[in-house]
């Protein structure tokens, strides 16, 4: 079951090294919250570390919007980047995989392996396209929870993530209060706010009014909407970085040395930004239908909505500890929508642990190296491994 | 901010908290007192503290701590009213901007507080002011007057009088110093170092 070879040489000492990943087929139908029903599914994760004898020592990441399965550690020896929270996981990391069973499994909805509109509906042999249903946190929690089932953990230590990650996590302690001892919010919200559902329907129009998108059937017309794609990440990517970092970055930087009034590229920023939506778009192949879905369930994402909008009233049944986690520079999900959550856990009665991290990156900031948020994330980490091997 | 005294102080209130009491305290610090707290009496604690790395040692401390600084936090909106058996701040109220704020909140979203802060009146502060003409520097007051955070300091007489004034009851005072303890608690605000009070709102006001 562990996939990780930790001794490979051409990798840090500290890197999970090389990983591979795995998949569980659920031969069964899965109902969904919007009321459709998948008829099987399957899911792709990969773990790192080894589960201790009563497994009491497995971690659960999610990811977030554009996230993966492949949270840390390299496919192969030539993977020029690692897992998307290499920095985070490994041997002697905050998330230390010596002591630690950690498993990274992709959403379904999303397009990295598990079931997505990309992947073939049973019914029709035709890829899903717009057809798949649409996805929530909630639906997401019961496919982790038969992934949990399978690999023989009835109880994470912890469940983390960040961002939509982050509201997994508070969705897997609302729903299986039983079924984590922590929950590792980070640079997270207890909904989108207006604002925020703005700007994911501005990049939703952005790919479904992309000539080639075809009413998302643009497989089957063998062609791709990259134009929509690479505008909302461009919007998404800027949302993410702050706007001291930008500046420092970039400021008004010209690309060559004046202007040329003209719509070529003449900021650095431009360029920057196309860049990022141009890798996103063609590089990293990321499916339109799923970008879609993805920002959907961000939308949807609300548990205080079944309690008459009072978040207190929905976190009441928790029974994990919580460690909540924002950054200073973070305007999509601000430093006071991460309050929100730890004031409604405070007032609910639940023992939760709140830090504001010092940082210009802006909503990526939770991804990035920072001494101060390794510190305090090894702490809490440690907390926790020294309730299991206590 | 935080003196010497710290330990002291702890033993000393230690029989103001309820067992298994919800305990909130105000600039935490390294969670030493909660944790403290949480061996003798199984509170159920929280710390506000500012300071990051402060934060990462409550952690390390097994202490639940909140990042907030207490001088812009609305402590009713945080938590509520009543929602802790006790409000404790040691050493902190000197340094706050407004001292007063920060006890009435302490008495709104606990039923009652404790209080702990140097005594700008002990009888060695009082010889440095008239016979040195120099701001009094102590192990209670370790500061010079140009790097000092208590910008708020003030006398047992000072709070007392604030208590009377905001109708809060105090229900009991306790003081350490160097002198003997009968001397000290015969002439507390000249010769306690350090006070620890026990207050709640009053009644009737």
């Amino acid at each position: 079951m562990t996939t990780a070879s930790p001794n490979n040489h051409s990798f840090p000492d500290n890197s999970v090294g090389i990983v591979v990943p795995q998949t569980f087929v659920i031969n069964e139908p899965l109902d969904l919250v919007c009321g459709a029903t998948l008829p099987n599914y399957q899911l792709v994760y990969e773990t790192y570390g080894a589960l201790n004898s009563d497994a009491s020592n497995a971690v659960l990441i999610c990811h977030a919007l554009s996230g993966d399965h492949h949270a840390a550690g390299y496919h192969s020896t030539t993977d020029a980047t690692p897992g998307w929270w290499d920095h985070y996981i490994g041997p002697n990391k905050a998330i230390d995989t010596n002591r630690f069973f950690v498993v990274g499994v992709n959403n379904i909805g999303s397009c990295r392996g598990s079931t997505g509109p990309a992947s073939i509906n049973p019914d029709t042999q035709q890829a899903y396209g717009p057809d798949f249903p649409m996805v929530t946190c909630r639906d997401w929690v019961v496919t982790q929870a038969k992934l949990a089932d399978m690999l023989g953990i009835s109880q994470w230590a912890a469940i983390v993530g960040g961002s939509l990650g982050g509201m997994q996590v508070q969705q897997w302690a609302i729903d299986l209060p039983h079924r984590l001892r922590h929950a590792v919010i980070i640079a997270s919200a207890p909904k989108l706010s207006a604002q925020n559902i703005a700007f994911n329907e501005v990049a939703r129009q952005a790919i479904m009014k992309d000539p080639d998108f075809h009413g998302g059937r643009f497989l089957a017309h063998d062609t791709l909407p990259k134009q929509g794609l690479m505008l909302a990440r461009m919007l998404g990517h800027l949302t993410y970085l702050s706007d001291d970092l930008m500046g420092s970055k970039f400021g008004r930087e010209l690309r060559t040395g004046s202007l040329k009034y003209n719509y070529e590229v003449e900021f650095q920023v431009e360029s920057y930004l196309r860049y990022q939506g141009e890798k996103f778009a063609t590089k990293m192949n990321f499916d339109a239908n799923a970008y879609l879905l993805m920002t959907k369930a961000l939308d949807y994402f609300d548990p205080a909505s079944e309690h008459g909008d009072d978040l207190v009233a929905a976190l009441s049944h928790i029974q994990a500890e919580s460690l909540v986690v924002s950054f200073t520079s973070d305007w999509r999900f601000s430093p006071a929508r991460s309050l929100e959550i730890t004031r409604a856990l405070v007032q609910a009665g639940k023992r939760v642990t709140y830090t504001e991290v010092e940082s210009e990156h802006g909503h990526d900031a939770f991804l990035l190296p920072n001494s101060y948020y390794e510190q305090l994330f090894s702490a809490y980490m440690n907390r926790i491994a020294a309730e299991f091997s206590a | 901010m935080k003196a010497h005294h710290l330990k002291a102080e702890f033993d000393l209130l230690l029989d103001w908290i309820p067992q298994g009491a919800r305990v909130l305290d105000l600039g935490c610090g390294n969670g030493e007192l909660l944790a403290y707290l949480n061996t003798h009496k199984r509170v159920k604690g929280v710390g506000l503290e500012m300071d990051a790395l402060a934060i990462v040692g409550s952690i390390n401390n097994g202490v639940d701590v909140i990042q907030a600084d207490l001088n812009s936090s609305n402590l009713v909106e945080l938590f509520g009213e009543n929602a802790f058996d006790v409000v404790l701040t040691t050493q902190t109220v000197q340094a706050m901007q407004r001292p007063d704020q920060l006890i009435d909140s302490m008495i709104t979203v606990g039923k009652r507080a404790i209080v702990t802060f140097p005594n700008f009146g002990y009888w060695r502060n009082r010889l440095q002011m008239i016979f040195e003409g120099k701001m009094p520097v102590s192990e209670a007051l370790p500061h010079q007057w140009y790097d000092t955070p208590n910008t708020h300091l003030c006398t047992f007489s000072d709070f007392e009088q604030l208590c009377t004034d905001k109708n809060i009851s105090i229900i009991e005072q306790r003081v350490l110093g160097k002198e003997l303890g009968f001397v000290a608690q015969l002439v507390p605000n000249l010769f306690g170092e350090v006070a620890l009070y026990h207050i709640e709102k009053g009644f009737g006001g």
